[in-house]
């Protein structure tokens, strides 16, 4: 994942894709660090911002996944 | 105006292979002025200030250029994502653990078949072997592997064996692209397009591979746009998203834009004599064709302008001679014909068999200097 300051937004760069996210997006794809699991992700984020629903964090990352944007480690 | 995504950076055409489909220019003689080590640096630091994010290092073959490494750690110290678009020619183990070291991000390795001796014929030139090694290097090195196979008549019979040769590569994605006809391609079509039974085939088998290997990679697969009813949205619309850079410096706002430019007659836009900054917003060839006040009917009242945007203006070129008019592709032009007529005799059972032109092969012997070997256009 990269923040490119000429464009003023995060974006994740695979080989021949890029998804521009805004800085929820970008917030959840720095947590994914293959450790922690998505609860912990989504307690982490209500930490910090006001509304997080059930179900936001598992979208969001189940649609990288399948784009393989993302790789789940099951381990 | 949004701001360019990608880059593609055609760094040399000096290629060991010689395949028929190549998008290389016919022209390769006029490209020989290739842009320095420092032009190419100072290009890539402003197409990072001007928000690039992703650096395609293609040709060609990249590899010819012996500034290759130089140039991956110029734009990777820019903070640039960079992919080397390869044959895998010229990829010893020590010049790809320099790359891996310079911080290139990704590597994409061309196939021909999953044949030795088709390869080798496709390729003009003995390489399956050569392939084969390459993609090996690239697994142990850590990279991500995308194998792209163009796809055309001699090879879209092949899909399961080349998927079975892409699992034991151990590859990441796959791209099987049907052959656009730009470059190369262009007078090699009847040659090269399919039959409607073969694309039926072909989607059969690619489905099938898509639903068992989806766990394990994935496959891309670019219509063949001769036999849909609508053309492709090509580049995201002129000079919207991407942009190239050719050998010499030209700049192009797609990669097969070479012959709409001469056709044009505007002044080339040159990294030589402008900035990047000044090409994407100001060059009159990257202001020709962008938003929609160029279309014609029947595209300007078409509800899918915003989709297609009118299709491909070097294929509209190469088939009507006017870049400006719709894509033939689309069954709405009033050019269909061209398109109808090639589909028609791809499938005509006494069709004659031809013989493919295989691209020139040019070979790199320093900086500047490039011979051309082979059949002429």
């Amino acid at each position: 994942m990269t923040y490119n300051a000429a464009r003023g937004e995060y974006a994740l760069l695979s080989p021949e894709t890029i998804w521009v996210i805004n800085a929820t997006g970008a917030a959840i794809v720095e947590l994914c660090d293959s450790q922690r699991t998505i609860a912990d992700i989504r307690a982490e984020l209500r930490s910090r911002y006001e509304q997080v629903a059930d179900g936001d964090v598992e979208r969001f990352v189940a649609d990288l996944v399948t784009k393989h944007g993302m790789e789940v480690d099951h381990g | 105006m949004d701001r360019p995504y990608g880059l593609l950076a055609e760094l040399t055409y000096a290629c060991p292979l010689q395949c028929s489909y190549c998008s290389n220019p016919l022209q390769l003689e006029d490209y020989r002025d290739e842009l320095s080590t420092e032009e190419w640096q100072r290009v890539f630091a402003q197409a990072a200030d001007l928000g690039v994010l992703q650096l395609h290092l293609s040709g060609g073959e990249p590899l010819q250029r012996k500034d290759i490494v130089d140039l991956v750690k110029s734009a990777n110290d820019l903070g640039l994502y960079t992919n080397l678009i390869t044959s895998g020619i010229g990829l010893s183990k020590r010049r790809a653990q320099q790359l891996r070291d310079a911080g290139l991000d990704h590597v994409q390795l061309s196939i021909q078949a999953d044949d030795q001796a088709l390869s080798d014929q496709i390729a003009g030139t003995v390489s399956f072997e050569r392939k084969q090694a390459a993609g090996k290097l690239i697994k142990e090195l850590g990279w991500p592997l995308t194998l792209n196979v163009v796809l055309h008549r001699q090879n879209i019979d092949r899909i399961d064996r080349i998927m079975e040769m892409a699992v034991s590569m151990k590859a990441d994605r796959v791209e099987l692209a049907n052959t656009q006809y730009a470059g190369w391609a262009g007078p090699n079509r009847a040659e090269l397009l399919p039959s409607r039974e073969q694309l039926e085939r072909a989607e059969v088998a690619v489905r099938a591979a898509q639903e068992r290997l989806s766990d394990r990679m994935e496959i891309i697969y670019v219509i063949p746009d001769y036999y849909s009813k609508y053309p492709k949205p090509c580049m995201d619309g002129w000079a919207s998203r991407q942009f190239t850079v050719v050998p010499n410096g030209e700049a192009l706002p797609c990669p097969a834009a070479h012959e709409v430019a001469r056709g044009l007659d505007l002044p080339p836009a040159t990294v030589r004599e402008h900035s990047l900054e000044w090409i994407w917003e100001e060059a009159p060839l990257f202001q020709q064709y962008r938003g929609d006040a160029w279309m014609p009917d029947p595209c300007r009242s078409c509800d899918r302008k915003e989709i297609d945007f009118g299709g491909c203006r070097c294929q509209a070129f190469a088939l009507t001679g006017d870049a400006a008019r719709t894509d033939p592709v689309c069954h709405l032009s009033p050019d269909h014909g061209l398109v109808e007529a090639a589909v028609e005799a791809a499938n005509d059972p006494t069709r004659p068999r031809g013989s493919l032109i295989p691209r020139p092969q040019v070979v790199r012997l320093n900086l500047g200097a490039t011979v051309t070997q082979g059949a002429k256009s």
